[in-house]
């Protein structure tokens, strides 16, 4: 196995359009590490993405955006003071992942590119609107975050392809997200069903909404008829009866270890429902 | 046991100082069984069935062998080469089919072949280079299905005799016990609920993974160290399968990571031994946690229909259970038990009870905690709770009204002696929990719980330092704190200090045949064969005080630490310290030790009775725990606070077992969830703060009334749990584990 830290994203790059055999780029470790010794995937090449200068900077941008580096932990997100004040959702989902000791190596890019589909910062930054910039042999490109898983263990990153950094949009008014998942414990579990929403509101109405399912499907899913659901709403119980139905009719789960299809399919939109009422009360600037 | 030495009152016996192996384990000093290595160490790994039930038609380790890494490798014939002595039968032929499998491989993750190499990584890389031909056969892995006349037959000729005629040979011992009329009971009762319950298998989970170093050599002379339970056990089976004597076989035991009866038999023991004796090199074996999932001992699952008749005052008219019991591929699932103990806490007229051994293609099933009782409990607790609903009767008041007490005759046969079962119902009545209001949402159960603790073969030696201070030997690996007990009890019949006092858990040269930490019965039996060595060591004390006051040793006693004249006509002296007799004990007669052995017949069996406030989310199904009390009968509370700790321990595992843990097991027979993120162990923030209660009725068995508490624990849980959710969520589970799937969907049935 050949160990690489290289200085910049383009050497990364050029490493991995080169490298031969099974290629992973090393965040936290949090997955690669536990693949390894589990001899689930044994890499050839690893590439340390994390001595590369401003990798765990957390940048607000003169417009409000965020921009993240790659090797930005779990902990490092939630300890910022203004970070979890605009993206709530995001932050706390990142912050479910795993124990303290996880949360100290932790990324939202390898939990994004990991490719699972319970993965649980994923539909938050689903619904987020977040983006990753990609970094190839081609040069960059920016790809939202809904465009890199293509099925369980896949992403859409080609050979040589490496996210150099997570672009978070600015909040702006009246707005709000949140996230939920189901585990049968309190912590230290793989989500059975996840949700991610985020909305914005003008008056009581909801004007903006983007909602994501985790856990249901081979990807993570961004669910257009969840959003029309609440579109033009204020959240009314008729309208979270519609939410939830169409968070169920957009599930295609399976039945496994972990849940039942006939659970996560109504599961999800109890979820649908609890996570929109909180991105709502968050819109309203309501402690939630 | 001799009765006439029963104490009451006492000075260190009740006390709660820290435990004598507190700063080793905080610190990381302590050596459990992977922390130690010896000069030329090789590292062994086992190739594991990826079947669950396969004939073995070829093995082909002729390109592991040629790795240069690689110095041992070993399959079943390097067992079977050996000259077996006649009786490598029964319990040690199982052992040894578990071990090692010999022409089929019996469940996924049944061990087929061994490697022993320079490196671990070298270990687990040769075993990909082991080729193994298999024919894949058919397998069944579901108790009911086990019984049923098509089911695959994992071997024939295992059924013992008491198995009924036309059964499965897949049913392989049959229990049957009880007594009265039950047909007239039912008939008399006012109301009869039947039902039939499910529990799936759950794993002890203790922390530590199987883990061991084995040295052997061609004169047949080895040295084991392991993490066990029971290291005369690990010594008398791993010479039993590797044809060697057995005191030839020097076994140590590690300090343990937990065992909860998982660890009462061996696994990677003989292996690495074997592997040792080929290679002529220490072996060390550490299994994997998936290892420890799949290849050992899981609980038995069960299937059971529990039958109870009671009339309208809340009397117990009569009771039926029939309770089958899959043990995975080899005979020994406690069905026995689960029948014996299902009704123990009732004082009935009638009552009946059938068991079933029954195998399968799964894992040998080890002890857990009271192996056996807690499933039973779970369908019985779970009717008499129905029926109390239906009535409208308190459910504490109808256990009270049908407690078995001195005198009563236990349904499995004997009648009891004076036992506490009364006392734990009383103590609920009284707890302020029990009447603690319930918010909307919440429900509350009850059970009570039985367990029949036991003696065993005990040995145990005390020997006195020149400085007064005393060193206590027990064979009893410590899996609960038993070492701050021991040094308790020798503490009071010696008069020194907890402190002075030194114990530790001997090594198999050292010592007679101590049988295994487990029956809970270490506390009962080392604690009793303790007392007795120190009052053997307090004779010769005795007799060196009358030397030197050259008075009779019979007007000798000993007092607070010291010998003093038992009587105004035995002489005027002041107390002499146990210090100043050992001070120069070389020169008035030499050393001064005490000792004890015996199989103890006296241990009292236990009762307890569990308060559990749980929670449903009705909308997911997901149950939170909200309140818990343990009440339960220690006889007599040598260290409080460890007796605490095994009553939380056991509602902690109990909560595990009923709410998310289980054994899932795919169409293709194999395990799916091997590991601790999938096999769902609660984690700290799932668990209430678990209050307890000791009451002490004493065990008229044992010299300061102790009666085992390990195992009482983990029987009321199942049930009382799934009283509290059903009670909660208003439809009767009786399945378990409750995880929120099969919650929702009984929710959804229910309309
Ligand atoms: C105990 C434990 C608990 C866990 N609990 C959870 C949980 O609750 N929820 C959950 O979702 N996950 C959980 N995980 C999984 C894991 O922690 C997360 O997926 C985590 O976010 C992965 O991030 P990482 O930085 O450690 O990724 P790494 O392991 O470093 O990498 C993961 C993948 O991403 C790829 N990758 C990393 N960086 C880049 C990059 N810059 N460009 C392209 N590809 C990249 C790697 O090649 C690899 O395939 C848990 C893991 C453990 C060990």
């Amino acid at each position: 196995m050949d160990y690489h830290s290289p200085a910049s994203f383009a050497e990364a790059s050029a490493l991995a359009a080169n490298a031969t055999g099974i290629t992973r780029f090393l965040a936290g470790g949090t997955d690669v590490l536990v693949q390894l010794r589990s001899e689930l995937v044994k890499p050839d090449t690893l590439i340390d993405i994390k001595k590369i200068n401003g990798v765990h900077d957390i940048t607000r941008n003169a417009d409000g955006s965020w921009t993240l580096g790659v090797a930005t932990t779990g902990a490092e997100m939630s300890e910022h003071p203004e970070l979890g004040q605009d993206w709530p959702g995001v932050v706390e989902a990142m912050d479910l992942i795993g124990s303290t000791q996880v949360q100290g190596r932790a990324t939202l890019t390898g939990n994004l590119c990991n490719g699972s589909p319970a993965a649980d910062s994923v539909p938050a930054m689903v619904a987020a609107g977040v983006t990753v910039t990609v970094t190839g042999p081609d040069g960059t490109r920016e790809v939202a975050v809904e465009d890199i898983p293509t099925g369980p263990g896949k992403t859409s990153l080609t050979k040589g392809e490496v996210v150099s950094a997570v672009n978070i949009p600015a909040r702006g008014e009246n707005a709000g997200d949140a996230y939920l998942r189901f585990i049968p414990r309190t912590e230290m579990d793989i989500a059975v069903v996840g949700v991610g929403v985020d909305l914005r509101l003008d008056g009581d109405t909801i004007i903006e909404a983007r909602v994501s399912l985790g856990a249901v499907a081979p990807t993570v899913l961004l669910v257009e008829d969840c959003a029309k659901a609440i579109l033009g709403s204020t959240l009314d119980d008729a309208t979270l009866d519609a939410l939830a139905a169409a968070a169920s009719a957009a599930c295609n789960p399976i039945d496994d270890k972990r849940g039942t299809i006939a659970f996560r399919t109504e599961v999800v939109g109890v979820l649908a429902k609890r996570a929109a009422k909180i991105a709502y009360a968050r819109a309203k600037g309501e402690n939630a | 046991m001799a009765l006439d030495d029963r104490k009451s009152d006492f000075t260190f016996v009740g006390t709660r100082p820290n435990r004598p192996d507190g700063l080793d384990k905080v610190t990381g000093r302590a050596k459990f069984g992977a922390d130690i290595s010896a000069p030329g160490m090789l590292h062994g790994a086992v190739l594991r069935s990826p079947h669950a039930h396969a004939r073995i038609v070829k093995i082909d380790a002729s390109k592991a062998e040629a790795h240069k890494d690689v110095k041992a490798i070993v399959t079943r014939a390097d067992f079977a080469d050996v000259p077996f002595r006649p009786g490598l039968e029964g319990e040690f032929y199982n052992v040894l089919e578990n071990v090692m499998a010999g022409e089929k491989a019996l469940y996924d993750g049944h061990a087929v072949a061994a490697v022993a190499a320079t490196s671990a990584l070298a270990a687990r890389d040769a075993l990909k280079l082991i080729e193994v031909e298999y024919e894949v056969l058919p397998h069944v892995t579901d108790v009911d299905k086990a019984m049923t006349p098509d089911a695959p037959v994992i071997r024939e000729g295992a059924a013992d005799y008491s198995v009924p005629e036309g059964m499965h040979p897949n049913v392989v011992r049959y229990h049957e016990s009880g007594h009265g009329d039950v047909e007239a009971g039912f008939a008399d009762a006012d109301l009869v609920i039947e039902d039939s319950f499910v529990t799936e298998a759950t794993h002890q989970g203790y922390i530590e993974p199987h883990a061991c170093l084995g040295m052997l050599g061609n004169d047949g002379k080895g040295e084991l160290w392991c993490t066990t339970q029971g290291h005369w056990i690990a010594q008398k089976t791993c010479a039993a399968l590797l044809g060697i004597e057995t005191s030839q076989l020097r076994v140590t035991a590690s300090e343990i990571g937990g065992g909860f009866g998982g660890k009462t038999t061996v696994f990677i023991e003989p292996v690495a031994l074997a592997l040792s004796r080929k290679a002529n090199r220490p072996v060390k074996v550490v299994m994997t946690r998936s290892e420890v999932f799949r290849a050992t001992g899981p609980t038995s699952s069960a299937s059971m229909d529990v039958k109870i008749g009671m009339k309208k005052d809340g009397t117990i008219s009569a009771a039926q259970g029939v309770f089958r019991l899959q043990g995975g591929a080899f005979p020994g699932a406690p069905g026995d038990m689960t029948a014996m103990c299902a009704f123990a806490p009732y004082n009935l007229n009638n009552v009946k009870q059938i068991g079933y051994d029954v195998m399968s293609n799964r894992p040998k099933q080890a002890a857990y905690r009271a192996p056996g009782a807690p499933m039973g409990a779970f369908a019985v607790e779970s009717v008499i709770d129905e029926l109390c609903n239906k009535l409208g009767l308190d459910p504490v008041d109808v256990r009270l009204k049908n407690a078995a007490h001195e005198g009563t005759k236990a349904s499995y046969g004997p009648t009891y002696e004076r036992i506490g079962l009364v006392e734990t119902l009383e103590a609920a009545k009284a707890h302020p929990h029990y009447a603690a209001p319930l918010k909307p949402g919440q429900g509350r159960g009850i059970s009570c719980g039985f367990w029949f603790n036991h003696g065993g073969e005990t040995s145990v030696s005390l020997a006195l330092s020149e400085d007064g201070s005393a060193q206590l030997m027990v064979g009893t690996p410590d899996i609960g704190g038993s070492r701050a007990s021991m040094a308790l009890m020798a503490a009071e019949v010696l008069g020194i200090a907890y402190e002075n006092i030194r114990v530790t858990v001997a090594d198999t040269a050292t010592l007679g045949y101590n049988d295994v930490s487990h029956g809970s019965r270490v506390t009962y039996a080392s604690g009793l064969a303790t007392i007795k060595a120190a009052k053997h060591a307090v004779e010769k004390l005795c007799e060196r005080a009358a030397a030197k006051w050259g008075i009779p040793v019979d007007a000798v006693k000993w007092e607070n630490g010291c010998a003093v004249p038992s009587g105004p006509n035995a002489g005027d002296f002041d107390p002499m310290p146990l210090a100043d007799i050992t001070a120069d004990m070389g020169s008035t007669g030499g050393p001064i030790s005490g000792h004890f052995e015996a199989t103890p017949e006296g241990a009292g069996v236990s009762f307890g009775t569990h308060i559990v406030d749980a929670e449903v989310d009705p909308e997911t199904g997901k149950t939170s725990v909200t309140r818990y009390t343990v009440i339960q009968d220690a006889g007599k509370a040598i260290h409080p606070t460890y007796v605490e700790g095994q009553f939380q321990g056991g509602a902690a595992q109990g909560i595990g077992w009923a709410l998310n843990e289980e054994y899932v097991y795919g169409e293709d027979g194999r395990l799916q969830n091997s590991i601790f993120l999938d096999y769902r162990i609660p984690v700290a923030s799932d668990l209430p703060m678990i209050d307890t209660v000791i009451v002490e009725v004493p065990n008229p068995g044992h010299p300061f009334g102790v009666r085992g508490v390990g195992e009482t624990g983990i029987v009321p849980p199942l049930a009382a749990i799934a009283n509290a959710v059903s009670n909660a969520a208003g439809v009767r589970m009786k399945q378990l584990p409750m995880s929120p799937p099969r919650i929702l969907a009984a929710l959804k049935d229910n309309g």
